[in-house]
């Protein structure tokens, strides 16, 4: 090979010494033509724009966020006021952002992991499991606000008038109930993909072993192969979790148009779902300076506590990704 | 061996029984996506039927239109459909366009590196910075645009003879199509990124070895192998991505400028600096008019065709990685 150096062929000699290639002993790229170096060059540059892309949105909203952050933002409500020393803080926000995740989460993760039991260990007739397959495909390419307009309509109609505010015979149709069920069909391919994704990384030998005792189909899934997926599970509840809480479009539709709680009704906690409310992506939506509010500098603060939550979101990801890995429950 | 059912569960369920509730549940979920798409075309309608193919035409300024639409809601009687959406189409494009144009370069790139050359250390580094970018909202993304590329585009980067000199038609801030294309480009890479490196690690070992053996070097034998071997996965990354990009309304609402405009190639580079509304925020725009009937059939009918070409586009990646995993994939 250092003959090559000195003068690089077009074809690189045609024997190379026997080597085992990927790990072992790594080829260096002095050999390489100018063309193919420039391309690693390449690889280089743009891996380290990624990552100082995402250096700098951290740093930049941890700046920004510590300036401007009051823990008393965390505890007060949203006001109406004429600077942004007046407006109060985003508690009711936050408050949403938790009441959506809890709600669209709880609704998205049961049906999720029964489509994908029922796709990865029943599966018949084999067409629907396709039809179904695509239907799932289809929900996660569908935009969140063509969700939003949707949701609109079933939430306005009278038959469900009672999930939200009427005045006068017109539903009102924003709701934590309307926003919550639509955001779970943002989560819902996500914990369905990484269900499938546990199910069937389980041998089949373990099924078999579990029939041979006499246990039923039903019985295996529930008592052997759920629980032998749960890091999956958990996962792909943890990135729908992320999906609803970062969500924006569904809030402004079918829960925003306020920075407060707005109840209806009388009955706690009822009261409070049933009415409007706000999300922290909302408020940041609403305080930046294209939004009603404009009040960057809140915006800033509540962008701050949201990124907070993707990244312990990320974070737990990960904690479960290499506890699995670690008891050899995880695939790959 | 003998184990007594734990009275905790309940009644014993029948496999068939608890078989037919899945299926049912499935077939619920099957209806629901079928309800959705009836449900926006039905509203749709009038729009389209109002307006024919011209819909997507161009023609008069969008803006006066949606107000017309709206105002005739508010009158009663006589509805005014007339819609030309091609301003909007148009900027969709251009923004959709652009931005996996870049993502496709630059994610192609990155999971190349992800897979085969960074150093251990980098690629412990890369992965969860993609998956980052990846899980950080659209509107934290449209936020740091609003405050931080959308003023350094307009105060940096446009000059002033640029600014007067369509002074009379539409005002350079630096709400533009560059900026919207530029993060757009950062929320989509990552998606490509994950499904690139999917596919050039399912790429049969021995093809690399083979190629290895040749003498190749390791970056041609990438190229030449590995990335036309997950060709699958390129297209499906791709595909999915401008379906992402397409649905996107929150953060290119806030960017793009959210003025019906329609910035003009042949104007020269100053188009990138225009501003400009793709479809999807201008329903996140229009929303508070949906009360008003013919107002709502045209936000329907925005709706209807991203949803079409949404679906489109991912069901198109789906059929391109289904044909990934049948004959790659052995890992």
């Amino acid at each position: 090979m250092e003959s090559s150096v000195a003068t690089p062929p077009p074809n690189p000699p045609a024997a190379p010494p026997p080597r085992k290639p990927a790990t072992a002993a790594v080829e260096g790229s002095a050999t390489w033509q100018l063309s193919d170096r420039i391309g690693l060059a390449a690889c280089w540059a743009l891996g380290l724009l990624f990552c100082a892309i995402a250096v700098a949105i951290v740093v930049y909203l941890l700046i920004q966020g510590l300036t401007y952050l009051k823990p008393s933002m965390l505890v007060t409500p949203a006001e109406a006021g004429f600077s942004q020393s007046q407006t109060g803080g985003f508690s009711d926000a936050l408050i949403g952002t938790l009441i959506v995740g809890t709600m669209g989460i709880a609704i998205a993760l049961p049906i999720g992991i029964a489509i994908a039991v029922w796709l990865v260990e029943y599966g018949r007739p084999a067409g629907l499991a396709r039809i179904t397959e695509s239907t799932i495909e289809a929900i996660a390419g569908i935009p969140s606000i063509v969700l939003a307009l949707f949701g609109t309509v079933i939430f306005s109609s009278t038959a469900l008038g009672f999930l939200s505010r009427t005045t006068e015979g017109i539903v009102f149709g924003r709701s934590f109930f309307a926003a919550s069920t639509m955001l779970s069909l943002v989560a819902l391919p996500l914990v369905v993909a990484s269900t499938r994704e546990g199910l069937n990384a389980i041998p089949q030998h373990v099924r078999e072993a579990s029939y041979a005792v006499g246990k039923t189909k039903i019985a295996t899934v529930r008592r052997i192969l759920l629980p032998t997926a749960r890091p999956q599970v958990a996962t792909g509840a943890m990135l729908g979790l992320g999906r609803i809480i970062g969500d924006t479009a569904i809030i402004v539709v079918l829960l925003g148009a306020t920075q407060n709680f707005a109840p209806v009704g009388s009955t706690f906690p009822l009261n409070y779902l049933r009415g409007a409310g706000t999300t922290l992506t909302n408020f940041v939506y609403e305080a930046s300076p294209t939004g009603n509010l404009n009040q960057p500098q809140k915006a800033y603060a509540a962008a701050f506590v949201l990124l907070l939550m993707v990244l312990a979101l990320n974070a737990a990801v990960d904690v479960v990704h290499r506890r699995a890995r670690k008891a050899g429950t995880w695939s790959h | 061996m003998e184990e007594s059912y734990p009275s905790e569960y309940g009644p014993k369920w029948s496999d068939q029984r608890a078989e037919r509730m899945l299926g049912a549940l499935v077939c619920a979920v099957v209806g629901l996506l079928l309800a959705l798409i009836v449900t926006v075309f039905i509203k749709a309608w009038p729009s389209f039927s109002h307006n024919g193919l011209a819909w997507f035409g161009a023609g008069g300024s969008v803006e006066e239109q949606l107000n017309q639409i709206y105002l005739s809601g508010l009158e009663g009687a006589n509805y005014v459909y007339t819609f030309h959406a091609w301003t909007l189409i148009w900027s969709t494009l251009l923004i959709t366009g652009g931005a996996v144009l870049l993502a496709l370069f630059s994610a192609l790139f990155v999971s190349v590196f992800i897979v085969e050359f960074a150093p251990v250390w980098m690629r412990d580094i890369l992965q969860p910075v993609v998956r980052f970018l990846a899980s950080v909202p659209s509107v934290i993304y449209g936020l740091l645009g609003v405050l931080v590329i959308v003023p350094f585009i307009g105060n940096h980067l446009v000059t002033e003879p640029q600014k007067a000199s369509v002074a009379g038609v539409i005002s350079l801030s630096g709400y533009s199509l560059l900026a919207g294309v530029l993060i757009l480009t950062v929320m989509i890479a990552p998606l490509m990124v994950s499904i690139f490196s999917d596919g050039l690690r399912s790429v049969r070992p021995g093809w690399l070895e083979g190629s290895l053996a040749l003498g190749v070097n390791r970056w041609r034998t990438t190229w030449k192998i590995a990335v036309r071997s997950a060709r699958p996965a390129i297209v499906a990354g791709t595909v999915l991505a401008v379906a992402r990009a397409i649905g996107e309304a929150v953060m290119l609402g806030m960017v793009s400028g959210s003025v019906a405009f329609a910035p003009n190639p042949a104007d020269g580079m100053i188009f990138i600096y225009e501003p400009s509304r793709p479809l999807a925020p201008t329903i996140v725009k229009n929303i508070d008019s949906l009360g008003s009937a013919p107002s709502n059939a045209t936000l329907f009918a925005i709706a209807a065709v991203l949803l079409l070409s949404a679906a489109f586009f991912s069901m198109a990646g789906w059929v391109a990685r289904r044909a990934m995993r049948k004959y790659g994939a052995t890992a």
